[in-house]
């Protein structure tokens, strides 16, 4: 294999890598102050690219991508208010399977409104042909986006819950909801906020990742298997280790393609290292074990 | 400080507390004793607004408490220790302290997180020592002393504490008796339920018995201590017939 080969293998497999760990990271957020997985994260992504893409034929790109991930945002919290809020005491298995549904609806509707059209956004700098050539692979302009967009809301968000009374509420929900209420914290509000937060991360990542993938209504499905392959690989809850958990899948996609793997096997190759994960390690590969026995999911 | 006046409460259709009426008033320890099902943590939750009463009055610092959020109850200065040690056990105990201080932090601006760290640490030695660790992998006894502790970083005028001696060791009950006297020795007025009623009553200034819902007798710890109603009940003490007792044993 070429240097050049290599490399383009590498940047395509790092590209759908850092795309998969928003959407895991997404998913580790309301994990994070809920302790629920949220189906619908994949949604929310679609949502985000598909309302983009219609926003832009009245305004500029930066503000289409702005006002999408607001409509996003707002979806989350809707979500949150109709959906989970008013339940008493939930079970984990019901609050999932809620998100589920909701997933299910979502899709139904972005094909009422959208149809089954592919769209995409335009390329955000240059246009499909213009490349920047990196250790000899010519890269698309679109690529380095994606990779910026998501370094910075991973940076973000990690000193975001690790520095920000906000961010620590909001672990101290999802640690022990009935102990955060008796320290003076909205628990409620929490949950919403979370909700808007992975919302908006994921719509975030549908804009970047549109003019590369395209988007279309049922795109939020396959995006959030793998999302929660790579939440699980690399330990609910942990944003880094999803980064890196993310880079590996990604990685491990774009060469099982280089060795003569066949497309369609991609999904399979995610599937099969979930099982493996969730049989060896189901606290995930860089996920504490301590930490792991101390939760309830 | 704490008035309440013909409290009731309860879950949904189950009536719990019947017509309570009590009082605590500043730099007091009052403990609430009372047998499993009595009403305790129920009285507890209602004061602190996680449960929504539905009939009579609580008055707090001079205000009405009827429809307050338990978010506002903790700013107003009344923070409850729950009963199990509901510490965050995925995160770090100072993280925990900290999260405790929030709500003053937040409205404070002289509010110093340090030097309140530091006056806790000062109470309880052993959390300082454990400041990096996991909350959840602290024993049972360093978890009540972080719960506890989490509670002093708000910085309540009134502490209350749901059992902090269920499943300690007896040393460990001890010393955490030891600092709750001293917590009121610091100007603090602690409202202590307990079903150790010995060792409740022995440091407390006064003392309510709670039955099914109903406050059946109050009066100075010593009374209480001394009351052959609550010797036989609370107190495994078979006044009648001391020496019988002695023969089974």
């Amino acid at each position: 294999m070429s240097l050049e080969l290599f490399s383009q293998y590498i940047f395509a497999g790092i590209t759908y890598g850092i795309i998969y760990a928003i959407v895991a990271i997404g998913f580790n957020i309301i994990y994070n102050t809920t302790g629920i997985i949220n189906f619908a994260q994949g949604e929310f992504v679609m949502l985000g690219g598909m309302s983009a893409i219609t926003l832009n034929y009245y305004l500029p790109l930066p503000l289409a991508i702005i006002g999408a991930v607001l409509f996003t945002m707002l979806i989350g919290a809707l979500i949150e208010i109709v959906f989970i809020r008013w339940l008493k005491n939930p079970s984990v298995l019901r609050l999932i399977i809620i998100t589920i549904g909701l997933s299910i609806i979502i899709r139904e509707i972005a094909l009422h409104v959208w149809g089954d059209t592919v769209r995409a956004l335009p390329y955000f700098t240059g246009n499909v042909v213009s490349s920047v050539t990196i250790l000899g692979a010519p890269i698309s302009p679109q690529v380095l986006w994606v990779l910026a967009v998501c370094s910075c809301i991973v940076i973000l968000l990690s000193l975001f819950f690790k520095f920000t009374p906000l961010g620590k509420e909001m672990q101290a929900c999802a640690s022990n909801r009935l102990a955060a209420t008796l320290c003076g914290i909205n628990a409620k509000n929490m949950v919403t906020f979370s909700f808007m937060l992975s919302a908006a991360i994921g719509a975030v990542a549908g804009c970047v990742v549109s003019p590369i993938t395209s988007s279309e209504y049922d795109m939020g499905t396959g995006l959030a298997i793998k999302g929660f392959t790579v939440a699980v690989l690399g330990g609910l809850g942990n944003s880094l280790a999803a980064v890196a958990a993310g880079l590996l899948l990604g990685i491990i996609e774009a060469f099982s393609i280089a060795i003569g793997f066949p497309l369609a096997f991609q999904d399979a190759i995610s599937i099969s290292i979930l099982l493996v994960i969730l049989f060896v390690r189901p606290h995930g590969l860089f996920g504490n074990k301590e930490a792991a026995s101390l939760k309830e999911f | 400080m704490l008035k309440i006046r013909n409290l009731e409460s309860g879950y949904s259709k189950l009536r719990v507390l019947k017509k309570i009426s009590m009082h605590v008033d500043t730099g007091e320890i009052v403990t609430l004793i009372g047998a499993n099902g009595a009403g305790k943590t129920t009285l507890l939750y209602t004061i602190a607004g996680m449960i929504r009463s539905t009939g009579g009055d609580i008055v707090l610092f001079d205000q009405n408490l009827k429809p307050c959020s338990p978010q506002h109850i903790v700013k107003m200065g009344c923070s409850l220790v729950p009963e199990g040690r509901q510490v965050f056990s995925t995160m770090g105990v100072e993280d925990n302290l900290i999260l405790g201080g929030y709500v003053r932090y937040k409205r404070d601006r002289e509010y110093s997180q340090t030097a309140e760290l530091k006056a806790i640490y000062d109470i309880f030695p052993v959390l300082r020592d454990r400041k990096d660790q996991l909350a959840g992998t602290l024993s049972g006894g360093e978890q009540q002393m972080l719960a506890m502790g989490r509670s002093l970083m708000a910085g309540p005028k009134l502490i209350m504490m749901d059992e902090p001696s269920t499943g300690l060791a007896p040393l460990i009950v001890k010393e955490i008796f030891k600092i709750i006297l001293g917590l009121r020795e610091a100007g603090n007025t602690v409202l202590l339920v307990e079903q150790n009623a010995k060792a409740a009553l022995a440091i407390a200034d006064r003392g309510y018995v709670l039955e099914t819902g109903k406050i059946i007798l109050q009066g100075p710890a010593d009374d209480l201590l001394n009351n052959s109603d609550v010797q036989r009940a609370y107190l495994g003490r078979d006044v009648d017939s001391d020496t019988a007792t002695c023969d089974i044993v």
